[in-house]
């Protein structure tokens, strides 16, 4: 029997080995065209039909009959399996919905945009796998990741490729420093965090602030921290500041219970609406009924689902983008949105859907062609990019910096008979 | 007699070294010939890092017999700690190759201590116990870590337990492990070559302790306690080596792990729960007990699920049925009988009996 198993074992090892030839055939043919075109030989950068032949037949996503003319290849990562999937949906199929606008109304300068989106499952190895998966396809620029964590492993690599990055949502700093290929749409968690002293403290929407966070999530402490950096220049005073982490998030008591005791009349909360929604339901089944103020977190917190929507009222919240707000643009991809995946787009949706006008934006700045090389399109990038204002649905007149940092002004929200609203 | 004995066990490592080799081999030839792809080449360092946790888990799993659901752990105290080293004297020890050695070192030193710690009472226990307490240490690990800063400035380190800026860095200041933001910024020193190094080196250390009088005590241990413990053994000694080495051995794999990734952070996803089981399900399908089979089904897991990409949105549900396939293939009674019954070789040897 142990014999047997060992030749079980054998077979499969063999089997796979056959697979992962089969894999690396069909590369084989793209990059050695790539050599002979480019003789440069660095990576897999090729323009050739060859190569477009393989993704159209490997990856079912999107194959826009473009082989003729050369288009662009866009890929794009995130969490689509797992517990952070819902942000990983949400960017596959803002992008998505980019794209086929893009593709529709003619490309960008002509030419039609590939797209290809991998799966990471908010781990950091895994991402860099789906980022090199990406690269076997042929991607010449990515949007992506959309956590904060995986995106430093990937700009990592992508720095090292020299490949245009645009994350749409991973906000930490990390991400941009020492990286001068990332791009970001979404603020930095500093930023958010200055951001929201800075609003609390001008417009003196309170005098004693408490503070809850997560301090197991990367978004939530790195938002706290700079918060509570800058309430030192502000005219208020922090008198409690509590965490909690992943492994306990149903119980808020003790933290509300502290903040009521130390008669704080603001709330700050750098989280996320689930936690947020408990935190408002618990408040008030202890009758304490400070202000609460969020972060682009926040967003969303009015569909989640048996939360009494009445409890959110006057929480204010600074965001980016907001699906019941007024105008056109918004309206019109809520509504496409809604068509195409039968959701209500998220912020992290809104991001993605500006990634890919943004880059579009560049691609037309910078002349850039399909024909170029990775590293090429990405140099005529980085230097496109501080150049453009884009205007998008999460932000008026988007700029940046050359470090990667979005310059746009953070909209602060505050929900009134259970919509959004903007504050003047 | 003795002759022969050496014999068998010299075509075992024949085998067992032959194949790692053979694949070295194989790879170098396709990177430098540039026919591999950059999924394959990336993946390369993490199958490394696996097949030695599959090993390594294998000596207390299969050699021990005692039941470890917090291998994660010992990966994660190693990774943690050999990025922290590396993190810290970037400055200081310049070359890469002796720094990532002392890092690796350091790494499963501290595993092993860690294992040690935990096995010391644990073990002088009957039952399963063990998994009840590593399980419970993969956990705590995870949550440590995600509250610990440390910082680095010209005054020396900086511990808190609050967040980074209760440190009270000085400008200059460098904040090492930022809680649920890990350590960025590792160098990226692990290579294929010190990844195929260390597991033949985790494989001599194993195999021998394996073949050696402490490797038979232990294996009697597992066998039948009662009869060991009779003739003499010292069972805490023999359970508390195995189960120390095997930590140590973990975090070799972590150190390797937090060197091929920029950014390491203590997630349910990489250091948690699941990871331990994942570990454990190297070893049940390649074989409990049966090292070299472990290595094959840690390779076979870890390629798997980047293989099926192509599937889009079935690839896990694909991935956990072939996973229940090969199990109930493996370990099913009813297809162990069928497979013996309709078994190539039995058939074979028959031909052969009648000729």
């Amino acid at each position: 029997m142990r014999k047997f198993k060992k030749e079980i074992s054998l077979f499969l090892v063999a089997a796979m080995t056959m697979l992962m030839l089969a894999g690396c055939g069909g590369n084989d043919a793209s990059s050695n065209s790539g050599a002979d075109n480019a003789a440069a030989g660095t990576e897999t950068t090729d323009d050739s039909a060859a190569n477009a032949d393989n993704a159209s037949s490997d990856n079912g996503s999107e194959s826009a009959g473009a082989a003729e003319g050369g288009a662009f290849k866009i890929g794009a990562i995130g969490p689509i399996t797992g517990s952070a999937s819902v942000y990983g949906l949400a960017v596959q199929n803002g992008a998505d919905l980019a794209v086929k606008e893009i593709n529709a109304a003619g490309g960008i300068a002509g030419f039609q945009i590939e797209y290809n989106f991998q799966d990471d499952e908010c781990d950091n190895e895994k991402s860099v796998n789906a980022y090199n998966t990406l690269k076997d396809w042929g991607m010449q620029m990515l949007v992506g990741t959309t956590t904060s964590g995986c995106c430093i492993a990937v700009a990592a690599e992508s720095a090292n490729d020299n490949l245009f990055q645009l994350t749409p949502s991973g906000s930490s700093v990390d991400i941009i420093s020492g990286n001068d290929n990332v791009f970001q749409v979404c603020f930095t968690d500093p930023n958010q965090g200055v951001g929201a002293a800075e609003y609390i403290g001008s417009n003196k929407v309170a005098e004693k602030v408490a503070v809850i966070y997560d301090s197991s999530d990367v978004y939530s402490s790195g938002i706290y921290e700079k918060f509570v950096q800058e309430a030192a220049n502000q005219p208020f005073e922090i008198v409690s500041s509590e965490a909690f982490t992943a492994d306990n998030k149903t119980d808020f008591s003790v933290q509300i219970q502290k903040a009521k005791d130390a008669g704080a009349d603001l709330v700050f909360l750098p989280i996320y609406y689930t936690e947020a929604s408990l935190i408002l339901t618990q408040a008030n089944s202890m009758g304490y009924e400070p202000k609460f103020f969020g972060c682009d977190g926040l967003d969303g917190i009015l569909n989640v689902k048996n939360f009494d929507v009445s409890l959110a009222e006057g929480v204010m919240l600074l965001t980016p983008f907001a699906a019941d707000a007024e105008d056109e643009a918004t309206k019109s991809f809520v509504t496409a949105y809604k068509e195409a995946y039968g959701d209500t787009p998220n912020q992290f949706a809104a991001d993605a859907y500006d990634a890919v006008y943004i880059m579009k934006a560049a691609i037309e700045k910078s002349g850039a062609t399909p024909s170029d090389s990775v590293s090429d399109i990405c140099e005529k990038m980085k230097g496109a990019m501080p150049e453009i204002t884009v205007d998008g649905l999460t932000g008026a007149a988007m700029s940046w910096d050359s470090d990667g940092a979005v310059n746009k002004s953070p909209k602060a929200m505050e929900i009134v008979n259970g919509n959004y609203s903007l504050i003047q | 007699m003795k002759k022969l004995k050496l014999g068998k066990y010299a075509k075992d490592n024949i085998i067992t070294y032959g194949m790692i080799i053979l694949v070295y081999i194989v790879m170098q030839i396709l990177i430098g010939t540039g026919n591999i792809s950059s999924l394959m080449q990336g993946l390369l360092v993490p199958l490394c890092v696996y097949v030695i946790l599959a090993v390594s888990l294998n000596l207390t799993v299969g050699i021990l017999g005692e039941l470890s659901l917090g291998h994660a752990g010992f990966m994660c105290v190693g990774a943690f700690v050999g990025a922290f080293f590396s993190k810290c004297t970037q400055d200081v020890i310049t070359a890469d190759l002796p720094r990532f050695i002392l890092a690796i070192l350091l790494g499963a030193l501290s595993a092993g201590v860690v294992g040690f710690l935990i096995g010391m009472p644990i073990l002088r226990l009957r039952g399963d116990y063990l998994a009840i307490v590593t399980l419970a240490f993969g956990e705590i690990i995870k949550n440590i870590i995600n509250v610990l800063y440390i910082g680095k400035d010209s005054r020396g380190l900086h511990f808190s337990l609050k967040d980074s800026l209760s440190l009270g860095l000085e400008e200059d200041g460098m904040v090492i492990i930022n809680g649920a933001q890990g350590i960025t910024g590792t160098p990226k020193n692990a290579t294929f070559t010190i990844g195929i190094v260390l597991i033949v080196i985790t494989l001599i250390i194993v195999l021998n302790l394996i073949r050696s009088r402490d490797g038979r005590a232990i294996m009697s241990i597992r066998d039948n306690l009662i009869a060991a413990e009779s003739i003499g053994i010292n069972i805490t000694k023999y359970k508390l080596m195995a189960f120390s080495v095997s930590a140590a051995l973990a975090g070799i794999a972590g150190v390797l792990y937090s060197h091929n990734l920029n950014s390491l952070m203590a997630t349910p996803k990489n250091f948690g729960y699941n990871m331990s089981i994942m570990i454990l399900v190297f070893v049940v399908l390649g074989g409990i007990g049966n090292i070299r089979g472990s290595m094959i089904a840690a390779v076979v897991l870890t390629l798997l699920p980047e293989l099926l990409r192509g599937l889009s949105d079935y690839r896990m549900l694909i991935y956990s049925v072939i996973l229940i396939v090969m199990m109930l293939f493996n370990w099913s009674p009813r297809l162990i009988y069928l497979r013996e019954k309709y078994s190539p070789k039995r058939l074979f040897k028959k031909t052969r009996e009648v000729r």
